[in-house]
């Protein structure tokens, strides 16, 4: 497989994520579409790897390269996990407070 | 067509497919579904890959976990189609376009690029095994993994203390 698709496809899903986070104006839905945009990276740095690993491989086979680059993947999703369960929080409690989790309503820092 | 061509336009279309539904659909509860079948997508592209540890992650933490607390959230404040927000025509055109362009000037870039054009994914290899992965998890990279569970203690604080209703 070429790695010119899995660059194509991890484009097209992260320009679908970057036209939702301006398009729509809820906030959980934005706060999907970034996750939609990290996944989308997480992808291409899995297919890089994958495409770096037999040239690693054929020069030193002890390497890890494709073995790094999966654990970065690990490490983005263990912070993509904590930064949704506290901006979740946010939204409720921006929910609590003015009713509603439109972001049109959020342009102003203090009432 | 190999087995494995077939399996990745599948998922491709599936997943592109997904993501579309997913930013277009008017009711939060159908969108939180459809990033669900992106999730799934995407867990399918790193089998593919042959990155098993990170597929069935992929899935145990996003698919499972993330959206069961976005849907959570989202029937908490008893959303649906009715509550959504009303939006401007225009800001939705101008959001379209803006993504349609960047994504016009990433291909436009990367077409440029010569060194991409014959290079091959390999498919086969034990990187994504999980023996492998953590043998490099717990020797190399074991300060980062013990510092990502202070991340996750303080991100478990700070979420309670958000959350905590009033004073």
């Amino acid at each position: 497989m070429p790695i010119n698709n899995y660059i194509y496809l991890a484009v097209a899903l992260f320009s679908i994520g970057v036209a939702g986070v301006l398009t729509r104006r809820n906030a959980i839905i934005i706060f999907m579409c970034i996750e939609l945009m990290l996944n989308a990276v997480n992808l291409l740095l899995v297919a890089f790897s994958k495409m770096h690993y037999a040239n690693a491989a054929a020069v030193d086979p002890s390497s890890i390269v494709g073995t790094e680059a999966q654990l970065f993947v690990f490490f983005i999703m263990v912070v993509a996990a904590a930064e949704v369960s506290v901006g979740l929080a946010i939204i409720v409690m921006m929910y609590r407070n003015i009713h509603s989790v439109d972001v049109n309503f959020l342009n102003r820092l203090k009432h | 067509m190999e087995i494995t061509q077939i399996l990745f336009w599948f998922l491709a279309i599936l997943a592109v497919f997904g993501a579309l539904m997913m930013v277009t659909s008017k009711n939060p509860v159908y969108s939180v579904l459809w990033l669900i079948v992106v999730f799934f997508a995407i867990s399918g592209h790193y089998i593919l890959l042959n990155a098993q540890f990170l597929a069935v992650v992929n899935i145990i933490v996003y698919a499972g976990a993330i959206m069961v607390l976005f849907l959570f959230v989202i029937m908490l404040m008893n959303m649906n189609a009715e509550t959504e927000p009303q939006k401007n025509k225009w800001l939705k055109i101008a959001g379209t376009v803006a993504g349609g362009s960047l994504m016009l000037v990433f291909i436009a870039a990367l077409r440029q690029t010569e060194i991409l054009q014959e290079q091959q994914v390999n498919m086969g290899g034990e990187a994504g095994l999980i023996k492998t992965l953590g043998k490099t998890l717990f020797t190399d990279y074991v300060l980062p993994f013990e510092i990502s569970s202070v991340l996750f203690l303080s991100a478990m604080v700070g979420a309670v203390v958000i959350g905590k209703k009033g004073d």
